[in-house]
């Protein structure tokens, strides 16, 4: 094997899985409070727009990513008046959220940018002197957009958080059961809440990454169901984020093997070479599915004193 | 004021909790109506009444959960709102509920912890140094690290208690927190009360059975349909036998009915303990032989169930039940009770061994028959989980009642349910089982426990039963409703209708059966004749198997 396709295929997987991640990062927060983020789709929808927005506005890709957190945690706002404060059933309001993104932002982008079809730039990354130049993991390791490293960063941060702080703790046992947190003195809706929006905030950053770095620009339905590969990979990895990280590495090879493949010209029909990623996940959940853990109370509004 | 003055202030004259007429409408009734009552400090309170009688709620409003519409409540003389579970543990008003609070997937000190926010970092050494301190006031030895869901109930009791006193530092609050314990439990919880009692803590506690609040109480209380119908105070409590007391709780919780009540061998069984019921005329004199007396009805051959993280399994297990009698099981809670139950109703495939049920004149293989087989065999079985695997909560009384015959005339005909039969038979039935229900349209998960079990106990014991599994079937029920139970599986039994009952209660077991089966780690490790030494020979083998 060249060393070019190595470098590609590593580049590739690591592009693809970055927006899984941190979407799958966020589904993940959410359910360990015992909230399941259907709309988690939408929410990357929104993040993918208000990026691209925010950065053809601005000119700086960082911009564009505050914008498509803010997007999204708005997004996510509303799974939390409805579904954590009022509560709604969750899989209906991330239905609604879904559907709703996908129109917003198709009716946005139909209206601002019909006929223009803006580009934004290359997205930034490091160039150290000596390191970038060591041939594959000069690229690989130490040339990724910097989105990527803070991506790698946060997967650790939650799993530190979720696991030492009483706020993780507080996600942990909300999850399982908001009678005993609420009893222990824990405001079980602040908790919800917080977890929820920081589904929303970083499925929105998941999305800004697929229009400001791997894209460069916007294209109406462009998350093409990564919402819910990522919904998938957060049940599948259990509550821990190097599982996620993980599994969206494995789901991010697979697509860069098909664009491999396809770029060297092996003589396999499209179809079946565009299908392998997510042939690869329905492997590993027939093989992982089996024991998979979700909370106790994923998906079930708590109402103080209700039975 | 904070919890630690609250507590101090023991010589101030103020009394710990005073809660001044508290009221609360819920819907369709009146759950507090009027409530006057105070806590001391150093004090056990007990408060008894039904099913229904309001205890629950009063706990609610003790606790934060719930906000009273009228009312006023004082801690430590300042009147206070309370309108949070965070601002009652504010305050120092720690709660043990009724229902597990502690988070199954959690470890013993991250369930302790829970409820600290401050700080970034988890403080697991001040955690650590906090549960040495009660746990040592408890006198219990606690394993920080171990995950709550695979203790034993009797050890989640103790969480759960040093969990309410982690921030309960003036005030102790139990809803029936004997009622998944074994004896040997309960007898460590009193002792337990009594420690704290000696710090200076308030200790509120709730309990169906008369003995354990003459036993452990300093104040009975006493309510009845959400009022205060009477209170016994310490100096009377100590200095009245325990039979008077008895006699005059009862004529409080019942008025008028307590005459009739009175006469019921239960009550004073479970006061005095060691009072030996009658000999059961079905026991047979063959003591310790372990055979039924009548014509058998289920045999179990050799059942085995395999092992699993959660379960000890079933090991080779042999019984034989006969027609006409009560089969007691007897044994430490989470020893293979539900699996038994679930195997004989047919709601776990066993690995192993037979089961064959009597029909028609001869044994039919029933181990690989499902419910629906068993159930129209007349083998029936109350579930111990019952809002959650027993009833349809979101769905009425009168559907839940016919739920195990859908298909079936009269209640359908041609596949079309027919609401007037449905509906008369719900009302028949209500009325034999006094079931308390607004109506039979009402949603049964609305009901309470004992209203619920009257229910299901009415549904499985209807058309032709002929062997009815119960798991713990009066768990939860107040001494009316528990003694309705019983007399109904005692009629049955008269009537040739066997019964396998599994209880925590011994006293239970002993005033119901002929025959008892004391099981641990899934084997049954001896099968006990009733007579005068029988509770002690079960304790025994219950504690026996305990040194295994």
């Amino acid at each position: 094997m060249s060393e070019a396709l190595i470098t590609a295929l590593l580049v590739g997987a690591i592009a693809a899985s970055v927006p899984l991640m941190l979407a799958g990062l966020g589904e993940l927060i959410s359910e360990r409070a015992g909230v399941l983020n259907v709309g988690l789709e939408g929410m990357m929808l929104m993040g993918a727009y208000g990026g691209f927005v925010v950065a053809l506005a601005t000119g700086s890709t960082w911009m564009g990513f505050v914008g498509g957190a803010v997007a999204g945690g708005l997004v996510s706002l509303v799974m939390v008046v409805l579904c954590v404060r009022w509560g709604l059933d969750q899989i209906v309001v991330g239905i609604g959220i879904l559907l709703g993104a996908e129109g917003l932002t198709s009716l946005l982008h139909a209206a601002q940018f019909a006929n223009t079809y803006p580009r934004l730039g290359k997205a930034a990354a490091p160039s150290i002197p000596w390191f970038s130049d060591i041939p594959v993991v000069g690229r690989v390791v130490f040339g990724e957009p910097y989105m990527v490293y803070v991506t790698l960063i946060a997967v650790f941060v939650a799993g530190w958080v979720l696991r030492k702080t009483p706020w993780g703790l507080a996600i942990r046992a909300t999850g399982e059961s908001p009678e005993a947190v609420d009893a222990a003195g824990v405001n079980v809706v602040l908790v919800r809440s917080l977890a929820t929006l920081s589904a929303g905030v970083l499925a929105g950053l998941g999305g800004a990454y697929l229009s400001l770095v791997s894209s460069g620009n916007f294209i109406p339905l462009m998350t093409g169901g990564r919402g819910f590969m990522a919904l998938v990979l957060a049940m599948l990895a259990r509550g821990r984020p190097i599982w996620l990280a993980l599994g969206a590495l494995l789901f991010g090879f697979a697509t860069a093997l098909t664009t491999a493949l396809q770029i060297f010209g092996i003589d396999i029909r499209p179809e079946i070479v565009n299908s392998l990623p997510f042939v690869v996940v329905l492997v590993v959940l027939t093989l992982f599915g089996r024991d998979d853990y979700l909370p106790s109370s994923l998906a079930l509004p708590y109402v103080r004193g209700e039975r | 004021m904070d919890a630690e003055a609250i507590r101090s202030e023991r010589d101030s004259g103020t009394p710990l909790i005073e809660l001044i007429g508290i009221t609360k409408r819920c819907p369709g009734v009146l759950a507090n109506d009027d409530i006057t009552l105070t806590v001391e400090r150093g004090e056990v309170h007990c408060l008894l009444g039904e099913n229904g009688a309001g205890k629950s709620t009063l706990i609610s409003i003790l606790s934060g959960m719930t906000v009273p519409d009228a009312g006023m409540i004082r801690i430590g003389g300042t009147e206070t709102s309370m309108d949070s579970p965070r601002h009652a543990l504010d305050l120092g008003i720690g709660t043990v509920y009724q229902h597990a609070t502690l988070v199954p997937t959690l470890t013993v000190l991250e369930n302790l912890i829970l409820g600290n926010t401050t700080g970034v970092r988890l403080n697991e050494a001040e955690g650590l140094r906090r549960l040495d301190e009660l746990a040592s006031i408890l006198g219990a030895d606690v394993d920080p690290n171990a995950v709550a869901g695979n203790l034993a109930l009797d050890e989640q009791q103790v969480i759960e208690i040093i969990k309410a006193l982690w921030k309960g530092k003036a005030a102790l609050i139990l809803d029936e927190p004997t009622s998944m314990l074994t004896p040997a439990g309960v007898g460590e919880l009193a002792n337990m009360l009594q420690r704290l009692k000696g710090t200076g803590l308030g200790i509120v506690f709730i309990t169906h059975m008369l003995h354990e609040a003459i036993e452990m109480g300093d104040r009975v209380t006493v309510l009845r349909q959400g009022r205060v119908v009477g209170t016994i105070a310490p100096a009377e409590l100590r200095s009245t036998d325990p039979e008077r007391l008895r006699e005059r709780i009862v004529e409080i919780m019942f008025g008028e009915e307590a005459n009739e009540l009175s006469d019921v061998a239960e009550l004073h069984v479970e006061a005095s303990g060691s009072t030996s019921p009658d000999e059961p005329d079905s026991g047979g004199s063959s003591d310790g032989q372990g055979q039924p007396a009548g014509e058998p009805i289920l045999k179990l051959e050799r059942v085995s169930l395999e092992p699993s993280q959660s379960s000890h399994g079933l090991h080779e297990v042999d019984l034989t039940i006969a027609e006409g009698e009560i089969l007691g099981v007897a044994g430490v809670g989470g020893n293979g009770q539900k699996e038994l139950a679930e195997v004989l109703a047919g709601q776990r495939p066993i690995d192993s061994g037979s089961i064959s049920l009597r029909h028609n004149g001869a044994f039919i293989q029933i181990g690989r028959l499902g419910v629906h087989s068993r159930h129209e065999m007349g083998l029936r079985y109350l579930s111990d989980d019952r809002r959650g695997e027993a009833v349809v909560g979101t769905m009425s009384v009168a559907i839940n009642l016919v739920l195990k015959r859908i298909g079936k005339p009269p209640f359908w005909k041609r596949q079309i349910i027919q609401h007037a039969e449905v509906w008369q038979h719900a009302e028949a039935v209500i009325k034999e089982f006094d079931i308390r229900t607004p109506g039979p349209d009402t949603n049964i998960g609305k009901l309470s426990g004992g209203n619920i079990q009257k229910a299901i106990l009415a549904r499985e014991t209807a058309s032709d039963p002929r062997i009815v599994v119960y798991n713990k079937p009066t768990h939860g029920l107040d001494i009316r409703t528990s003694l309705a139970v019983r007399e109904r599986i005692r009629q049955m039994a008269a009537d040739g209708v066997s019964a396998v009952v599994i209880s925590n209660h011994l006293e239970e077991l002993l005033d119901l059966c002929g025959r008892i089966a004391v099981v641990s780690k899934g084997r049954i490790v001896g099968i006990v004749e009733n007579g005068p030494n029988a509770e002690r020979r079960i304790g025994d083998l219950m504690v026996g198997a305990f040194a295994l």
